[in-house]
Order: C-alpha cells, then structure tokens, then sequence
C-alpha cells in the first residue's frame, strides 16, 4: 500500500478538485469533464446493448421454431432494423469513444481533453438522438427497411410512414457525436501528451485511438452525405436514388458501404487497443514488435477505405473491379495477421498471469480468428455469391463483432474498472459471467454458420419445416439465452462490486502506462502535476511516478487563476510547447443540443417554420458559445511571465488544429457529393445532361472573383496586418460574394424535383452558400472582438483558427465550378 | 448448397470445403500456439525474445497470410470465371426474363413468349442466362442447390448464368431484404431433361 497523502497533498487535492469538480445537484449536468463525460458515454451505451440485445432475444424467440407467428412480419422487419441499428450505432461506437475519452488525456499525461465542451455537446447530441430513434420502437413506427436502408425499399413510396424518417435524421443527429469525438481526439492525442512523450513512445493504445479518430473523420461523411440526400428526396421529393428523374439506387449502397465498411475498423481498433495494452501487462513485458503493430494499425486504416464493395459483390458490378476489391479484402488478413502473431509472441517471451481480464482476452482471441477466416472465405466472390445474405454472414458478422468488439471491450471493463471505483472486481463470478457467454455465443453463431450453408436466407421473420433449419434454429436460439444469462451474471458482478469488492491496491495489475498513476478511485483533474516522460513504459522505468505525481513535484503544481490548465506540446517531438488553458463547466452544450434535438423533431414531424426557428436559435447559440469560449476576458487572463506561453499567445494553438481537422471532415463530406455527380453522370440510366449549364457563368465566376479579392484581402489580416477596417472590408466583400451566389442560384431556375442533374447542382449550391455565409459571419464577428480587444495584433489567434476555413471555402468554390460547370461543358452536355 | 445441383453450386461447395480444411488447420495450429504461450516459462535473455518474435510476425503475419491469400485465389478465381456468363461454344444460351416485384417473380421466355410466375422452368445441363431486373425495390434471385445470388435493382439488367445436373424440383427465394413478403417470396425451379422440356415448352405454349 502507499503511503497516505500527507496533508499539504490533501490540500492540494482539494484545491484541484474546487476547479475541475462537476458542480453538485443538477449542476452536474453542466459537466464538461473528460473522465464523467466518458463516463456517461459508457454507461448509456451499455444501456442501448441491454435494449439491443433484448431485441435479438426477441428476434431469436421468433425464429425458435419454423412457421411461428408469435411476431409478425412488419414488428420482426422493425425488431432487426433496429437490433443492428441499435448496436451498431447507440452502442458500439459510442462505447468504444467514451472509453476513448475517458482513457486518453489519463495515458497521455494530460488533464482533460482539449475540446472538453464539445465532448459535451457530443454526448448530449448522442443521447438525444438516441432517445428518439428509440421513441420510434415504442410508438411501434420503428424503421423496418434495415440498418442498411437500401433504397427503394427505404423510399417514400415503398416505406411512407415515418420509420425512414427516424432513421435518417436521428443517425445523423447522432453522427454529430461521433464527428466531434474524432476531431477532439485526434488533437487531443497529437497536441496535449505530456512532455517526452514523443510519437515512439506513445502507448499503443493511442495510435489505436488515432487510426480510429482520423477513420471516423473520413470514414462517417459519406453516410451524413447519404442520409441528408435520402431525406431530401423522401421528405421534398429531389431525385438521388429512385431510377426516374437520372438518379440510382446503387448509389446509395456506395455511400452507406464507404462509410460501413471503414466503421467495422472503427470498432475492431480500439478493441484491438485493448488488447495490445492489456496482453503486455499480464505477460509482465513490454509488447514485442512496436513498430509492427503502429505500421499494422496505419495500413489497415487505409485499406479498410478499399473494401466497401465486397458488400456489394452480388449487384452486377464490373469483374475487373469485383477482384481488385476480393484482393483488397483478404490483404486486410495481413495487419490482422501481424498484430494476432505480436500478441502471440509477447506472449510467448513472457511470463503470464491469468487474471479476469485475460479470460475474455483469450475468448476474444478464439472467436476473432474464427470471424477472420470466415472473413478471408467470403472475400472470394465466387463463394460470397453462394452465402451473401444467408445466415452464414450473419454468423461470420458477430463473430467479428462480438469477437473483435465485445471480448476485448469486456476485458477493458474489468481491467480498468478498480481505476473508477478503486475495487477488484469478484474472479468466481466473472468466470460463471464468461464461460456461460462464451458457450452460450458458440452455441447461437457457431451453428448459425451450417444454416446459413443449407440455404436459410437472412432477414426473414419465419421459415418452412422440413428443410433442415429447425434444430439448428431452435439451438441458436437456446445460445441466445445462455448467453443473455452470461450478459446478466456479468452485470450482476460489476455492479456488486462496487460494494463488496476487496479494495484495489495502487497499479492493481502492475501495468506500465500513466493511467495507473492516478490515486484510486479517479479525481477530476487526474495529475496534480505533469511529469517529463522518458520512456514508452512511464510506471516501469519511473516508478518514482506514482508518489512525484500527486506530490506536485512537477509542471503545473500550483492552480493559477482559478482556471484549468494541461500542457500543450509538439505534435510529433512532444516537447512542452504552451499551456493550454481549458474551459470549464458549462450549459452551453446542453443548450445547443437541445435546440438541434429541437431541429430535427420539428423535420421529423415536418413541421419547417418551426425547423427553421430552431436552426436560427442553433446558430446563436453556437455564435454566443463561441463568444465566450475564445479569447473572452474571463478565459484570458494576463500573460504569464517565463515558462510556457500561453495557447491563446501562440498562432498554432488547438483551435486552429481542430478546424483543420474538422475541414478534414468536411470536404470528405464534398468530395462524396462529387462522388455521386461523377457516378450518376455515366451510370444511371435515366441521367440527362443538359446542352448547357442552367447557372450563369458571368454570375458564377463573377462571385467567385469577389471571393478571391475577399481572401487576399483576409490573407493580409490574418497574417499580422490586423485591424477592423480591414477585416470590415473583408466582411463587406465576403457579402458580396454571398449576394451574387444567391442570386445566380435562384435566377437558375433550378428543378430538384425533376431531374438528379438539378438535385445535385441545388445540393452544392447550398453548401456553397453554407460555407460562404458562415465565413462571413464569423469574419463579421471577429470586426467585432477586434472592437472590444480580445483580438489585436499581438492577439492573433482566433484569426488563425478561422484562417483554414477562408482557404477551404475558396477552394470548393472553385473545385465545383470545375467539376459541375466546367467539366460538363468540356465532356458534352445533352448525354 | 451443401447438397449441390448445379456446375456453380458444385463450385462454391468445393470452394468451402477446400478453404474450410485449409483454414480450420491454421486456426487450430494458431490456438496450440496460443495455449503453449501461456503455459511455457518466459523468455530466457531479451535477445531470445526478440530472435523469436521476428520469426513469429514475420512467418505467421506475413508469409502466412500471403501464401493463403494466393492460394485461395489461384483456385477461386478460374472457378469464378467459370461461373460468368461468357459466350458459350456452339450457340446462345437459353435466355429467359425475370423480373420481380413485391412480392413475386415474373418469368418470361423471349423465345416463345411463355410467361410464368413464381416458377422457372429449365432443360438439364445446358447453360441458361437469366436476365433479371426489378419492377420496385431492390430483390435478389437465389437457388441455392444451383449456384450463387444475384441483385435485382430497378434499372438495371444482370445476368445470371446457371446449368442444373440433373431433372427435379429445387427450391429458390428471395435473397435480399424486400419488405414485408420478404420471407415468402419464394419461387421453384423445375429442371427437365432435353426431351420433357422441349415437351413443357409445347404444351405451355
């Protein structure tokens, strides 16, 4: 046991937990804190798996036996919509980024995220957002078209209630979420590691969390980009995917797969992160082959982006192109390989000891190979002809994602559940938990693969005696049970534990990353004080740590004015570089995200003045935020004299690296719109070019020139010349530009409703003035805090985080007027 | 399709049983190897170790998957060529139109403007070219005792090409999620020999 903390470290424990604390009561609600908001990430998750995995039961009830009528076909089409939208969305991601949350800033050495407001707002969006698409399940309107949606079937003709409906908006409501954790983490990880902890000798896990963070920036675009077009064509009638008009249902299967496949990598990373920090600590050695696995984790982020159409290998799609990606798909065998044989010889040099954790570490193993190579047989498409869509795939999927997801995850849980509650968990019960889910699994899926050989179709709600389903079904369907049983023994344990379990000694597992560092059960500000890092294993090779850290012996000891503070440093070297000042509790992310569940009821229920209301109350709200989160006098106080300047002195400070990583987002989000112009235009086969363009050139281009002189004109400003004239200038010809576009696009006469050719073009305008509009505002707004001082000459960083947004916004602007206008008119309009 | 029928269906059986005793042996082989990690005492010197641990990532996270990877594609790839509806000697395949709505196949024969629903009627072993396409959302045609599935979206024709061994009754459905019907949409395939379906194409004349 250590030593306990003397009372000057008592004090200063309090001292910290008086500025970082959740505020009490209701207050709590305020919380911005990485560790509660991760927390409560967690922990609704956990609640959508419980609804989750109640829906399978009843999907497994009715498929007991052949020919039941217990549920019938439109409730059972609801049930396993929801069941796969339920996990994939509410649960599985969410978890996996609230894990990531709560871990990160703590393996890292920082205090707290360095966007501790949005991860706020990120949760409120995904609570939200879930809440409604489950509201849907009880007024029985639930979606019953499929977690995948595929038009037609998903249209307003074939699907008219409202079921769609909740699917579209709330998942997109959701995705908010999980953009705003991928943009947070990804700086977080790059800009905030405690000093020395260069890219090396960054624990594992975060390299996962990156790959992951930087995948969801590109990976979750593209099903936004779908679900908005979708809406738009269900609820005003525009032309996307419906064959009539120039549009193909194809495309939609393209963009729902771009971001579907990529997000089963989303989900297996982290997992994998898990496993690569958990093996190492109960094989007693550092892992064996680093930079194997960091060179694993980044190929397959980039091959995870070429696999998309192995999930579309029975549309009729080229053959040249069916193999390229059936290669794609069994390469991804090779990082999986890679990291499976880093484990297995960490293992293998180690000497090992078999705690709870490696229980489900070893089932996570056995059940993941096991989906990996039914995985490699279905990447040949001669075969994935025969059992795509039987319950083959169905097996191989859970295989894969309770293998590659869930195991690890529950092994997570239980290693890292003594650093929330500062107590062991009980190993007799948590081995009845496993062994009854592990059997219970085996026995649903493991069968599930010989029905789907024998021909049993997915996604039907009853099947024909006699055809050779029955006792498999019926056996499957007993496994679903156990294996509920397994769910509920786990639970049972984990909340037990909370009570009676025998209190954890510091490093419970003697593991080597910086988490452990903080005393039991976890604080709110998790280091009192930053330490210089010089080793990839910080509590093996400094073991000093764990008493140095609370002492205040290091950076940052002291509060200073009251306020929250980390360390920001070198995004590759980890050199201490600022000191980043964090924002505190706050209700602004409630509000915002109320307003937004506002918006997106109000189109749910097709209400659009009322939608309308409620965006222009987003906007302000979103305006006010940002009003006081930047450089307001309550967040900047006076400069500090020697050491670590301040992140809001510096002109490369956090902000601008989250608007530049969220524009990374963004033009994923255009480049997927450009995607869809480009696959229509030769492949759909009722696609009309006009002869010409129905947008005015001179109006086009004319706009376009005052948003280049807008630019060069913001360009002086935002590099040293700052003043408000200038920027009013700037301002002043950003409103020109946005004047002429409006006006070019409603002089255009465009018909969405007629042809996909003219849904495209309003699409992009819209973006185009989206993009313009909000440039302008906030330049408008920095005329402003220019007047009141909170930017100046010597204060230029809030127009360096607004500098990559005028670059980004000129660049699509005149990529579209290549790509829409000029390239048309190069290839030949009237095809 | 544990039961062939068919030249595809023969194929993908053959495919699965060939990839399942070539991949059940690696998985076996990775788990004994896991089981001994777990057991064996450590490492002796950190050099060991790391001899050790190339060999593993090396041999088992490179070499292997590779070597597995050509394997399965030196096979599969011929066998799915075979599969396609390329042009076959001496003659145009027997081509026949089906076309499906909720919640039901249209069968039509160009040739003889026979029109059937919920049935397809073909000569044994002979090549015969489906032509598909869907009149709303999006379907899929699969007999699985014969060979592999193929979408049906509105707008667009595949072909889908099958040959049946011998004559008898097999069973087909519905293959990708349609609505409500879904689980009912089923259709029968009745395989003749050259003689009884020059006789069916007579009388259903």
């Amino acid at each position: 046991m250590s030593p306990a903390p003397s009372a000057e470290q008592q004090t200063r424990h309090e001292r910290f937990e008086r500025v970082w604390g959740n505020r009490p009561g209701w207050g709590a609600l305020s919380a911005v804190n990485h560790t509660t908001v991760g927390l409560r990430f967690l922990v609704t998750g956990l609640v959508f798996f419980l609804i989750g995995g109640l829906l399978a039961m009843l999907i497994r009830t009715q498929l007991a036996l052949p020919g039941q009528e217990i549920i019938g076909a439109d409730l059972y089409n609801q049930l396993f919509t929801m069941h796969g939208t339920v996990m994939m969305f509410l649960f599985a991601i969410p978890v996996l980024e609230g894990a990531a949350m709560y871990l990160i800033p703590k393996m890292i050495g920082a205090r707290d995220l360095v966007f501790p407001r949005l991860s706020a707002l990120g949760y409120f969006c995904y609570l939200f957002g879930g809440l409604i698409i489950l509201s849907s399940l009880f007024l029985q309107i639930a979606p019953a078209s499929g977690w995948f949606m595929y038009t037609p079937l998903s249209s307003s003709e074939f699907s008219p209630g409202m079921g769609s409906d909740f699917w579209l908006l709330g998942i997109t409501f959701v995705e908010i979420s999980a953009i705003s954790a991928g943009v947070e983490l990804v700086v977080s990880i790059l800009r905030s590691r405690a000093p020395g902890i260069s890219l090396q000798r960054m624990p594992l896990f975060a390299w996962y969390i990156l790959a992951m963070a930087l995948m969801i920036i590109f990976g979750f675009p593209p099903l936004i980009l779908g679900s908005v077009l979708l809406e738009l064509e269900r609820a005003a009638g525009w032309v996307f995917f419906s064959v009539e008009g120039g549009g193909d249902p194809l495309l939609w299967q393209h963009l729902f797969w771009l971001f579907g496949h990529p997000e089963v990598y989303i989900i297996f990373l982290p997992a994998a992160g898990i496993v690569s920090t958990l093996i190492p600590v109960f094989a007693g050695r550092p892992i064996i082959g680093y930079r194997w696995v960091v060179v694993a984790i980044i190929m397959m982020g980039f091959v995870s982006f070429g696999l998309w159409v192995h999930h579309m290998f029975t549309v009729g799609i080229p053959q040249m192109a069916q193999a390229f990606f059936s290669v794609a798909s069994m390469l991804v065998a090779i990082p999986t390989a890679i990291q499976i044989f880093v484990w297995l010889a960490t293992l293998w040099a180690g000497k090992v000891r078999f705690h709870l954790p490696m229980l489900w570490i070893m089932g996570f193993l056995i059940v993941f190979v096991c989906g990996g190579l039914t995985g490699v047989m279905l990447a040949l498409v001669p075969f994935n002809w025969q059992v795509h869509d039987t319950h083959f795939v169905v097996a191989h999927m859970h295989y894969v994602l309770v293998g590659g997801m869930l195991f690890p995850l529950v092994a997570g849980l239980y290693y890292w559940l003594p650093h929330v509650s500062g107590r062991m968990p009980s190993d007799s019960m948590g081995r009845w938990g496993f062994w009854l889910f592990f059997a219970g699994f085996n026995m649903t899926f493991l069968l599930m693969h010989l029905t789907g050989l024998l021909g049993m179709p997915r996604r039907v709600y009853t099947y024909e005696a006699g055809l050779g389903w029955d006792w498999l079904n019926l056996l499957s369907s007993l496994g679903g049970f156990v294996m509920a049983i397994g769910v509920a023994t786990v639970i049972l344990d984990i909340v037990l534990h909370f009570r009676f379990g025998r209190k954890a000694d510091p490093n419970p597992w003697q593991a080597d990353t910086l988490e452990w560092a903080i005393p039991m059960p976890v604080n709110a500000y998790n280091f009192a004080s930053i330490p210089e890092i010089r080793s990839r294993h910080p509590l093996w090779d400094q073991p000093e740590l764990m008493q140095t850290i609370p002492a205040g012996e290091h950076r940052l000891g002291m509060i200073e004015d009251g306020r929250r503070d980390t360390i920001g440093s070198d995004a590759i070297s980890g050199e201490a570089r600022e000191v980043m000042h964090l924002p505190g509790n706050a209700w602004e992310p409630l509000v915002t995200a109320a307003l937004l569940a506002g918006v997106c009821l109000s189109l749910l229920l097709k209400t659009y003045s009322l939608a309308i209301i409620f965006t222009l109350l987003v906007l302000v709200a979103c305006l006010r935020w940002s009003w006081v989160n930047g450089l307001h006098p309550r967040m900047a106080p006076r400069d500090r004299t020697g050491g670590l300047p301040l992140h809001s002195r510096t002109i490369d400070g956090p902000g601008r690296w989250g608007m530049i990583v969220a524009l990374m987002a963004d033009g994923t989000l255009f480049a997927s719109l450009i995607f869809g112009w480009l696959y229509l235009w030769p492949v759909a086969p009722d696609w009309r070019m006009p002869e010409q363009s129905p947008l005015s050139v001179w109006g086009l281009l004319g706009s376009g020139l005052l948003l280049a002189a807008a630019t060069g004109l913001w360009w002086r400003q935002a590099r040293g010349a700052v003043s408000m004239g200038g920027l009013l200038l700037v301002a002043g010809v950003g409103l020109a530009h946005c004047v002429a576009l409006v006006v070019t696009t409603f002089d255009a006469g465009l018909r969405p409703g007629h042809t996909a050719h003219d849904s495209i073009l309003a699409v992009v305008l819209a973006y185009l003035i989206f993009h313009s509009g909000l440039t302008t505002l906030l330049t408008g707004l920095q005329v402003m805090r220019v007047r009141y001082g909170y930017t100046s000459r010597t204060l230029p960083y809030e127009l360096r985080v607004l500098d990559p947004l005028w670059g980004y916004t000129v660049g699509v602007y005149w990529i579209s007027i290549a790509v829409f206008l000029a390239m048309p008119a190069a290839f030949g309009g009237g095809a | 399709m544990l039961d062939p029928a068919g030249d595809s269906a023969h194929s993908a059986a053959w495919l699965w049983w060939g990839m399942l005793g070539l991949l059940g042996t690696i998985m076996l082989v990775v788990f004994i190897l896991w089981f001994i990690a777990l057991r064996r005492a450590p490492a002796q010197t950190e050099a060991a170790a790391g001899r050790a641990a190339r060999w593993w990532i090396i041999g088992g996270g490179l070499v292997l998957p590779m070597t597995v990877i050509v394997l399965i594609l030196a096979f599969g790839i011929p066998l799915g060529q075979r599969m396609l509806p390329l042009p076959v000697a001496g003659g145009e395949p027997l081509q026949i139109n089906v076309t499906a709505r909720q919640w039901q196949w249209q069968v039509s024969y160009p040739d003889t403007g026979i029109r059937l629903t919920d049935e397809v009627h073909i000569p044994a072993n002979t090549p015969v070219d489906l032509h598909l396409s869907s009149e709303d959302v999006v379907h899929s045609f699969w007999v699985p005792r014969l060979g592999g599935k193929l979408d049906m979206i509105p707008g667009h024709t595949n072909v889908l090409r099958l040959q049946a061994d011998e004559p008898g009754t097999y069973r087909g459905q519905c293959a990708e999620f349609c609505g409500t019907g879904h689980a009912h949409m089923r259709f029968r395939v009745v395989v003749h020999d050259q003689a009884g379906f020059r006789r069916w194409r007579q009388e259903a004349r």
